[in-house]
Formats: structure tokens, C-alpha cells, sequence
């Protein structure tokens, strides 16, 4: 089963990366760019039946810290190929 | 004292730290790799060192917040056991949870590696006992993720409890509240991204790091 654990930063946490890329865009010429903000795509393939729970788990304990970090699951038979 | 250096793959200050720790304690700490699930017994204090752990893979210090050492260290800290991690050491332990917050990429995403003034805010801890409130020391610092963040209540929390350590005497990084180092709530564990372990003898430009080992040892022994 194959998964995609997308993390993010929490509204209100500085992203200077995103500021970086922001500006870089702008000097590129592309106007109108809003906030950019830098996270991470994470693929796991796990065994099938893998529970929600053990997902979750693995997410919370590791894969994102939640002092900063939002993540979402997304399963891939659910994104279309 | 007997004292113990944790060492990742990736370390690369652990012996700067123990260099340190013996010239202070009069005894060579046991350098303990990151794969033991025990540590020896009867030690007064842990270091975590600086470096990038891991390669600083996934976060700074996630990965070597979950080795199976560093399991064995929370457990020792939430016994009371003296823990101090400098810069990397600082991001494992808020990776474990034993501080909280977390250290974020510096605001000038440049990596700053120069000596900077650090003001004492608390030297009522155990690790902070050979200086004076308000004095200002200098200790260089090497990082490029070393910028504090945390919420605003928990940021006044450690305001209002006395547990900022250290603060930045000017902005180096973007830090909340120019935050250098801070204790946990037991006042056992401090975090901090400035070495001082790099000022210990006067060949080293300074000794103003040497007084925080000192402090500890007579606080501890």
C-alpha cells in the first residue's frame, strides 16, 4: 500500500526558505506571486492493512513534528495514479 | 565526576565536549555510542554534542532522538539525571520532547559561525551558578538551524518560570525572543545552540564557557 505523507509548516511558523523562493520568483520576473511556504512529500509503501492508527502513529512519533509541522496522509489508489 | 559524551554518526563536536569535560572534572568521560540501550552506571552528567546526527536527515536531531541511547538519556533525565545538549544536542532534545519548542532554520538561511554575546538570564540553575544575572559572556556559535520557535504561551511560560538560560545579547539567528538556552521544568536538562565548550582555555580566545562546567560540578558532585 503505497502512501504519501505530505508535511507542512503550522500557520504562523517563519518559513525563510519560502521567503527565499518568494523572492526568487519575484526577481524571475513572475509578479503576483503570494506566499510560498516549503514543506515535505514523504512516500511510504507499507504492508496492506497497515492501520490508520499505526499510520497516524508514525507520523506523530516521527515523520512530522507537530510543534511546527502539519501533516495529511494521502493513499495513493486514492490520487488517481 | 564521571560524566558521559553521546556520540551519532555525524557527531562532530563530542570530543570538544570531552576534552572539555576532562579538563573541568579531572576524569575522560565515557564516550557512549548511539546504538547502546544502556548507560554505565553512577555517571553526574550526559552531553549531547554538537554535529549533524544523522546527517541532519528528515529534521536536525529527529533521528538521533529516537536512537535507542538516547531512550536510555530521557529516561535518565526524568529521573533527575544533569543532561546539557549544545547545538545539535539543543535540536535532539527538543526532538525528544524533554524541551520544548523547536529550532528552525535561521532566519538569514546564512549558517553563522562567529562569537557572539550572550546575556545570562537565569543563573540560578544548576548550570548557570558560576555566572552572574545580566552578565554578558562571549561563546561562539555554528549553526545553520538554531533559530528558537515556540508558541507564544510557551514562550512566556519559560519567561515567567525562569528557565530562559542564555539569550543573545543582539540578533543572530531570528530566535524568539533572542533565545539561546533553555532548562526544562526540572531544571535538570539544558538545551543551547553556543559552544561553550569551544571557550575552555585561554588558547581558545576566552574562557567564559569553562564557568557553566565548573558550575556543574560543584552542583553536582
Amino acid at each position: 500500500m503505497k502512501l504519501r505523507i505530505v508535511v507542512t509548516l503550522k500557520n504562523g511558523v517563519l518559513d525563510p526558505q519560502g521567503k527565499a523562493i518568494e523572492h526568487a520568483l519575484g526577481s524571475l520576473g513572475f509578479s503576483g506571486v503570494g506566499e510560498v511556504r516549503v514543506g515535505k512529500l514523504i512516500e511510504l509503501d507499507v504492508a496492506d492493512g497497515t492501520s490508520d492508527a499505526d499510520i497516524d502513529a508514525m507520523c506523530q512519533k516521527l515523520l512530522a513534528n507537530t510543534v511546527i509541522e502539519n501533516y495529511r496522509v494521502e493513499h495513493q489508489e486514492d490520487l488517481g495514479k | 565526576m564521571k560524566t558521559a559524551v553521546i556520540v551519532f554518526p555525524g557527531s562532530n563536536c563530542d570530543r570538544d565536549l570531552a576534552m572539555a569535560l576532562e579538563s573541568v572534572t579531572g576524569t575522560k568521560p565515557y564516550m557512549v555510542w548511539h546504538g547502546e540501550s544502556e548507560l554505565p552506571d553512577g555517571l553526574g552528567l550526559i552531553a549531547l554534542p554538537g554535529g549533524f546526527s544523522y546527517g541532519d536527515y528528515l529534521r536536525c536531531g529527529a533521528i538521533a532522538a529516537r536512537s535507542p541511547v538516547v531512550r536510555a538519556v530521557v529516561a535518565a533525565a526524568e529521573r533527575g539525571m544533569p543532561v546539557i545538549g549544545v547545538c545539535n544536542g539543543f535540536q535532539v532534545l527538543t526532538e525528544t520532547g524533554l524541551l520544548p519548542g523547536a529550532l528552525m532554520r535561521n532566519e538569514g538561511l546564512n549558517f553563522v559561525c562567529r562569537d557572539v554575546d550572550l546575556t545570562v538570564d537565569n543563573s540560578q540553575t544548576i548550570f548557570t551558578s558560576r555566572y552572574a544575572a545580566g552578565e554578558t559572556l562571549s561563546i561562539p556559535v555554528a549553526h545553520h538551524d538554531g533559530n528558537y520557535f515556540a508558541d507564544q504561551d510557551t514562550l512566556d511560560r519559560l519567561e515567567g518560570e525562569g528557565r530562559v538560560a542564555f539569550r543573545y545579547a543582539g540578533d543572530v539567528n531570528g530566535s524568539a525572543r533572542q533565545i539561546a538556552g533553555i532548562v526544562n521544568a526540572g531544571g535538570n536538562v539544558l538545551g543551547m545552540m553556543p559552544h561553550p565548550e569551544r571557550k575552555i582555555e585561554a588558547a581558545h580566545g576566552g574562557i567564559d564557557g569553562r564557568r557553566l562546567f565548573e558550575g556543574l560540578l560543584e552542583a553536582v558532585a
